[in-house]
């Protein structure tokens, strides 16, 4: 309990953690701010100004229409008297083709609202950006917080302290884990608030109801789950190669390689459905449920509607990938902890 | 009694790059009885800081057996890890914390209380600056909060590896006042240093290894007698005279080296013999007095490292002692 004490304490003394916490603050504030500048509040006044424009648009586009319909209705006339197949799209009254301009229902008031922050929609839409953004901060966090922790020789100064290891590094984790859980529900909360401040002053919040509010709760804890597990794999690998290095060295392989070369060759060789092997499709699948794939090379039929073939990438696919990395992972850091010498 | 430290045919093997093996601790024995400043020497690379990690748990032995309070380690290390203050190495710290911070840091992971953290600084001189961080602190102060830690948890046992490191004078003298002290408190202090004239003067025994084998140990009393010469140095009124003396000296079946601007005399029965020998020939003795022997020369003579002029010396060019036969081989 005293090491998880002093480590929790550690973690949050740590001017990397700060830093980047407060980076993650800005990007969010800026976040929320740009979306309070691009909204409005929809009152009565909006409205009416709306249904005004929309009915001046109508009114423009009817007239203009009607500057071409006696051209139109004479062409339909002198392709109906040839005959042919210069008839056929034309209808076999000339006269219904005064039926086919503008129409109320093109112009539709709502079309000239302006932007407005629907708390409902908005908020489940931002909560990708949100969720990469502390999952980022996560795994630099947690790689530095071990990483440093090895390359000061401050691991070697606590194990004379605690010489059991698998004790030390599990705790360290643990540690991480509860600071990492703390600035996530923070944020949330936060992040919540300010969304929910911009929908009451510049949006829409009746829209919520108690199902939207627990689906929320629910996207609130898969976001919860990346980060933490962000967290587990920068620590678990910046512990194998005992350096912050080795785990921002992992994250830009992971990127170079395991999306641009995985692509490039997945795309090249012509695989079905190639995005189902670049592992962002997961966390995104993670984090809006499911993950739809189509593949449209498979040619649309001759008659009928043309549906591609598609292939679904479900959270509980990505939720059982995320834990046997974690499990892999955390197992190896453990291992290698326990049988390697400190030098 | 029985001893704090216990160390009995130790083996440590690294493996290199290129997939061989060098030897780092091949066999080696030690022991430290309680209440004693023990001197733990040899030369770079000769195994001393792969001793003590195996010792705290940090690198593991291929072979041999361990002990620490009479306590099998590193199996019984979490038990006995409360008792052992070490700092192995050069010091090595968070730079942006400050010294007061990492030291509470580890007194609150060690359950130790907080008060003991003001004691420890003020005991290594580092109150006033307590505040700093340490990526602004010379390597003495660093060195200086290195035992701090290391003092942290009042142990029974203070394992020192290069205490003296980047120290000044003061620093130095100071630092051999606080293990004489501890010392006499009970501390059992185990102390690797290469400042021999430090070592000879704070250290009760000694230990000298070489290439992973104890060359010698015991008090360092015992240690310095047994490598006496017995030589004397002799100076005469005018350096014009000291051949003659030489070959008299010789005559009368005495060994002679004749050096710049004296003789020494090889192990004579008694040094009033040089004088009266001398006198009878009217050579009239200006100085003359018996060879010292400090613990530098008998570890450079042990460990077969005393330079050589002209020729640099390796790192790995020391004296790999025979354990079965007793005996010392050159290398």
């Amino acid at each position: 309990m005293n090491l998880a004490r002093a480590e929790l304490r550690r973690l949050v003394k740590r001017r990397v953690t700060r830093w980047l916490l407060l980076l993650v603050v800005a990007v969010l504030g800026l976040l929320v701010v740009s979306e309070w500048s691009s909204s409005e509040k929809l009152d009565e006044a909006a409205l009416r100004s709306a249904q005004v424009q929309a009915q001046r648009d109508y009114e423009q586009a009817r007239r203009d229409y009607d500057l071409f319909l006696p051209e139109q209705i004479a062409e339909c006339e002198r392709a109906q008297r040839a005959g042919g197949p210069g008839a056929e799209g034309w209808p076999a009254d000339c006269q219904e083709v005064a039926a086919w301009g503008p129409r109320p229902e093109d112009f539709r008031a709502e079309f000239y609202l302006p932007r407005t922050f629907e708390f409902r929609w908005r908020f489940e839409e931002m909560a990708t950006p949100f969720a990469w953004l502390l999952a980022m901060f996560a795994f630099f966090v947690a790689a530095s917080y071990v990483g440093a922790e090895w390359r000061s020789g401050g691991m070697a100064n606590l194990l004379l302290w605690r010489p059991r290891r698998a004790g030390v590094l599990g705790t360290k984790l643990a540690a991480l884990m509860v600071g990492l859980t703390a600035a996530v529900v923070g944020l949330s909360a936060l992040w919540t608030a300010a969304l929910w401040w911009v929908a009451v002053n510049r949006g829409i919040t009746s829209t919520m109801t108690p199902d939207a509010w627990r689906s929320f709760g629910l996207t609130g804890l898969r976001v919860l789950a990346l980060v933490l597990v962000a967290g587990v794999v920068g620590f678990a690998v910046a512990s194998l190669g005992r350096h912050t290095a080795a785990a921002l060295g992992t994250a830009i392989a992971a990127f170079v390689v395991g999306v641009g070369g995985v692509s490039a060759l997945v795309y090249s060789v012509g695989v079905r459905f190639p995005d189902r092997w670049l592992w962002p499709m997961y966390m995104q699948a993670w984090l809006e449920r499911s993950v739809e794939l189509f593949d449209f090379r498979a040619g649309c039929p001759a008659s009928g509607p043309c549906e591609p073939e598609t292939y679904v990438i479900t959270w509980q696919m990505a939720g059982l990938g995320m834990a046997g990395l974690v499990v892999l992972l955390v197992g190896a850091a453990m291992w290698h902890m326990r049988s390697r010498d400190v030098t | 009694m029985d001893a704090v430290v216990e160390i009995r045919g130790l083996r440590k093997a690294y493996r290199t790059w290129r997939g061989g093996r060098r030897q780092a601790l091949d066999g080696f024995d030690m022991e430290v009885a309680p209440g004693q400043v023990h001197g733990f020497l040899g030369p770079n690379g000769s195994g001393k800081t792969t001793t003590l990690r195996a010792l705290l748990g940090l690198v593991a032995a291929n072979a041999g057996r361990m002990r620490l309070f009479g306590r099998e380690v590193p199996a019984a290390l979490p038990e006995v890890a409360g008792q052992v203050g070490a700092i192995v190495e050069s010091p090595q710290f968070f730079g942006n914390f400050s010294a007061r911070e990492t030291l509470t840091l580890l007194a609150t992971a060690g359950g130790v209380a907080r008060t003991r953290v003001d004691e420890v600084l003020e005991l290594v001189g580092l109150r006033e600056r307590a505040r700093e961080r340490v990526k602004s602190y010379s390597l003495g102060m660093k060195q200086r909060l290195a035992v701090a830690s290391a003092l942290l948890k009042r142990p029974r046992l203070l394992i020192l590896d290069e205490p003296a490191n980047g120290l000044d004078p003061a620093g130095i003298r100071e630092m051999r006042d606080l293990m004489r002290g501890l010392a006499a408190q009970g501390t059992t202090v185990l102390l690797s240093s290469h400042i021999l004239s430090e070592v000879q003067q704070i250290c009760d025994t000694v230990t000298i290894i070489s290439l992973g084998r104890r060359v010698v140990t015991g008090p360092v009393a015992e240690v310095l007698a047994a490598h006496a010469t017995g030589d004397v140095l002799v100076r005469l009124e005018s350096p014009a005279d000291h051949d003659t003396a030489a070959r008299v000296l010789r005559e009368a079946g005495a060994t002679v080296t004749v050096r710049d601007d004296h003789l020494l005399v090889h192990r004579p029965e008694r040094a009033a013999w040089v004088t009266r020998t001398l006198a009878r020939r009217d050579l009239y003795v200006a100085e003359l007095s018996p060879v010292g022997v400090d613990l530098e020369s008998v570890f450079l003579e042990l460990t077969g490292t005393t330079p050589v002029a002209g020729r640099p010396r390796q790192v790995d060019e020391s004296v790999a002692v025979d354990t079965t036969a007793g005996t010392e081989v050159a290398r």
